[in-house]
């Protein structure tokens, strides 16, 4: 199905005094649009229109920006601005402003906001607000991961469809796999851990999806690959290419809630043996891993946690351990965002970004998200759609029950309103009405009376019956025959008689 | 998917199960696993050895095993229920482990046995499933991206014919024999009365022991398993509609599991003195109110309710016309006073 997007970003830049390049076009304040069109396949495209408007500080702003370090610059300028979901405001400080360290000219707050260096003329600042609102808000890349199943084989590079799919909700399961109950006597606080660390991000996403979160102990579950000993570094060491298969027989044992069909993100913690600790996994070039972790793409991570061996070897079995759950969720949280696509790491190389605490992610990370979800449901409604009517098409004599019908045209409905808020700048509604959309078109295609098994073609109709009934009628046929002819012969016989 | 039922159709179930054994040895979990035996030959009342289903007359290997979880058994194995899990058309109620709960990432086997024919494979000896059936609900699959790639592999006579008519892409096929040709088994066990497996299955389980998880072989490989001198019908294949070359498919790729990982290198930095989250506990302590039983329906009431009269509808415009037209004939034929002796 052809699809045309219009992505629009409502982007305020204000120059602080002082910061004003000398080649401005027009005197402040003025508007600017610029659309850059992103082209998927032969009928689907995007066009993203950066509607931005150019002004200078108000008298509040400016007492803002007043202070020493842009961590408080951006504190203070939080309430100042427009916080609707998608749209973006960026402060141009002067080019000797102390607010950015040495060589760094972008400082991005964990808001949606961001510290620009004048650097001297337009042009250059035109580069580094063109970059800023790539890392910002999506970038070509982003958006046709999102639209994957339209891009061309080939095209795509191996990795794209790795981040979680679009989804209503997401289960997510904390494992402690203790293979040695014997040596150790694992106890983690996941509960508390949970409460302090992990809901603050889940409540960051609830606008995304519904998270639900249990946890569970798995004793003697061990990893399916024997680990190496290395003299060296005397401790053991799992090599990156076995990593594919520790997961496996470990999975079976997992579980997933029977009553729920969203996807599962399952993270364990392994204390490993104590006749293999401590244990340490090891990246393609043969270095151990800092984290001690890894994750597979839509499926969940692992981290193995070692247990330091007491200082004296007379020490009694089984040794308490306390997990440090700090550290533990610093790991979990940090593979649960990348899980969802937000990664830190391809920034050019003036950029600096404001850490966003306990919160998990910065508000124009979730906006990230939300521009891809939302491009993704309405892609994915277009196309169920579509081959919901070619399914119809095909099949003449098929039943679409009332509320099949009417869950399609509240899909349609939704899209349409998506597609238009998107156009706008409304990133939230246009959210919220593609997801309603993605519910109801999901509920009219998967509804049980679609099976193309239940309605057989007429023709099938007329070969069952014909045979039934076909020698049964020939005798009446017959019968009938010689009826009309009797009647006949009858009414000549009278004239005949005489 | 075993469609045969009846005691002497006991190969068809070691068929399945034997490739059920070698899809979780290499590493496919119960939960990815969607199981459907028509029959229940373990347990069955003939089986000289229960709770064993053999393979081999040598009684080497117990395809049974002690952790089979099968998801659709005996009657629920229909057409309907496997186009059902297939499509993902399927009601509301049904638990996780009876759903196909596949993506645009996952690589689906799909392996068949039973009787078949030209066209059709036959399901408990009551329905079939043609073809062109078959070719429609990998097409639903397909639009709905419920497959990466997708291996079918089908065991019956004649079973090069339930290929024929795919038309998604992403799909291999393999059968055991060609259309005109049947698939033989491959020897009967005397202690236990019947034939153990079919032929093509025996070769391709024997083929299948040789992997393991971390192994390279291809699909050619499996391609040349079971040649004509060995199994007397000729297997065949179908790689129009798959995009690779299947000298780059990794066995693994469909009967094992082996997962894309990355290294985590990265971690957020967490501040652990945050007195924020004691909002959260009260909450966690309302007390709720105590539960109770909803009202049941008592039992008495239940046993003496009178079965619902169905009301009486006169007999509909076909059936009347019907007898009309047999009733008028047969008079006009054998003349009125004929009706006497009717009466």
């Amino acid at each position: 199905a052809s699809a045309q997007f219009q992505l629009a970003v409502p982007v305020a830049v204000v120059f602080a005094p002082g910061s004003v390049p000398g080649d401005l076009p027009r005197p402040l304040p003025f508007r600017d649009v610029q659309e850059m069109e992103i082209s998927v396949n032969l009928r689907t495209s995007i066009t993203s229109r950066y509607e931005t408007v150019y002004r200078s500080t108000t008298a509040q702003e400016e007492a803002a920006l007043d202070v020493a370090t842009a961590r408080e610059a951006d504190a203070a300028l939080h309430l100042l601005q427009d916080a609707s979901l998608g749209a973006l405001t960026v402060y141009v400080v002067p080019e000797t402003s102390s607010h950015l360290p040495q060589g760094i000219s972008v400082y991005v707050g964990k808001h949606r906001s961001a510290l620009v260096r004048a650097g001297g003329d337009l042009a250059t600042l035109r580069t580094r607000l063109q970059q800023l609102t790539q890392v910002m808000s999506f970038t070509a890349s982003s958006i046709a991961a999102a639209l994957s199943d339209r891009v061309p084989d080939g095209q795509l590079g191996p990795d794209t469809r790795r981040h979680l799919k679009s989804s209503l909700g997401y289960e997510i399961t904390f494992s402690l796999l203790n293979p040695d109950p014997k040596s150790h006597a694992v106890d983690w606080d996941i509960e508390d851990a949970v409460n302090r660390y992990v809901q603050p991000v889940l409540d960051k996403l609830s606008l995304v999806a519904n998270f639900s979160v249990d946890s569970q102990i798995l004793y003697y579950a061990v990893l399916g690959v024997t680990p190496r000993f290395d003299k060296e570094s005397s401790s053991f060491l799992l090599s990156a290419h076995s990593l594919p298969h520790v997961i496996n027989p470990v999975e079976a044992r997992l579980g997933s809630s029977a009553a729920s069909l969203y996807p599962v993100l399952n993270f364990l913690l392994y204390v490993p043996e104590r006749s293999h600790s401590p244990l340490y996994i090891q990246d393609k070039d043969g270095a151990p891993v800092s984290t001690n972790a890894f994750h597979s793409p839509r499926w969940g991570g692992i981290m193995v946690y070692n247990v330091e061996t007491p200082a004296s070897p007379q020490a009694s079995l089984p040794l308490h351990v306390d997990v440090d759950m700090v550290r533990v969720m610093e790991v979990f949280l940090a593979q649960l965002r990348l899980l969802f696509g937000l990664s830190r790491e391809e920034l050019p190389p003036e950029f600096l970004l404001e850490s966003p605490g306990n919160e998990g992610l910065a508000d124009w990370e979730l906006d990230r998200l939300l521009w891809a979800h939302t491009v993704e449901n309405i892609a994915t409604v277009s196309t169920t759609l579509t081959s919901l009517a070619q399914l119809l098409d095909k099949i003449g004599n098929i039943v679409i029950k009332d509320d099949v019908a009417s869950e399609v045209y509240r899909a349609v409905t939704s899209a349409q309103s998506a597609m238009a808020k998107l156009a706008v700048g409304h990133l939230h509604s246009a959210f919220q009405a593609s997801k309603e959309a993605v519910t109801s078109s999901e509920r009219a295609f998967f509804d049980p009376s679609l099976l193309h098994l239940l309605y057989f073609p007429d023709d099938q109709k007329f070969a069952i019956y014909i045979p039934l009934f076909l020698p049964m009628a020939v005798p009446i046929l017959l019968s009938l025959a010689k009826i009309v002819r009797e009647a006949r012969q009858r009414k000549k016989e009278p004239t005949k008689m005489d | 998917v075993c469609t045969s039922r009846f005691w002497f159709n006991y190969r068809h179930v070691a068929n399945t199960l034997s490739v059920y054994r070698s899809v979780k040895r290499l590493g496919i979990p119960d939960s990815h696993i969607v199981l459907m035996l028509a029959d229940d030959m373990a347990c069955n009342p003939r089986n000289p050895k229960p709770a064993t289903v053999f393979s081999h007359k040598n009684m080497e290997l117990n395809v049974y095993g002690d952790d089979v979880e099968v998801d659709y058994r005996s009657y629920e194995v229909t057409v309907e229920n496997f186009l059902r899990v297939l499509t993902g058309r399927i009601p509301p109620s049904t638990p996780r482990s009876k759903r196909l709960l596949s993506d645009d990432r996952s690589n689906i086997l799909i392996y068949m046995t039973g009787h078949g024919g030209n066209g059709f494979l036959k399901f408990q000896d009551s329905e079939e499933i043609t073809n062109v059936e078959l070719a429609d609900a990998f097409e639903q699959m397909w639009q709905k991206r419920r497959y990466n790639e997708l291996l079918f592999i089908i065991d019956t006579c004649q079973g090069a014919s339930m290929y024929e008519r795919f038309y998604s892409p992403n799909i291999m096929a393999l059968a055991s024999s060609q259309v005109g040709e049947d698939s033989l088994s491959h020897q009967p066990d005397l202690g236990i009365g019947v034939h153990l497996m079919d032929r093509y299955t025996f070769y391709v389980l024997e083929f299948l022991e040789e992997i393991h998880p971390a192994s390279q072989t291809n699909m050619n490989d499996l391609f040349q398993v079971c040649p004509k001198s060995l199994c007397v019908s000729t297997p065949g294949h179908r790689t129009d509609l798959f995009q690779r070359d299947p000298q780059n498919v990794l066995i693994t790729d469909f009967f094992g599991s082996v997962r894309k990982v990355e290294i985590t290198t990265e971690t957020i930095s967490l501040d652990s003195d945050l007195a924020g989250f004691e909002s959260k506990l009260p909450k966690d302590e309302l007390a709720t109110e105590p539960q109770k039983y909803a009202e049941q329906l008592p039992v008495a009431q239940i046993i003496h309710q009178k079965p619902k009269q169905k009301d009486w509808h006169p007999p509909g415009g076909f059936i009347l016309g019907l007898w009309a037209l047999i009733i008028m004939v047969f008079f006009k034929t054998y003349g009125i006073k004929h009706m006497k002796h009717v009466f």
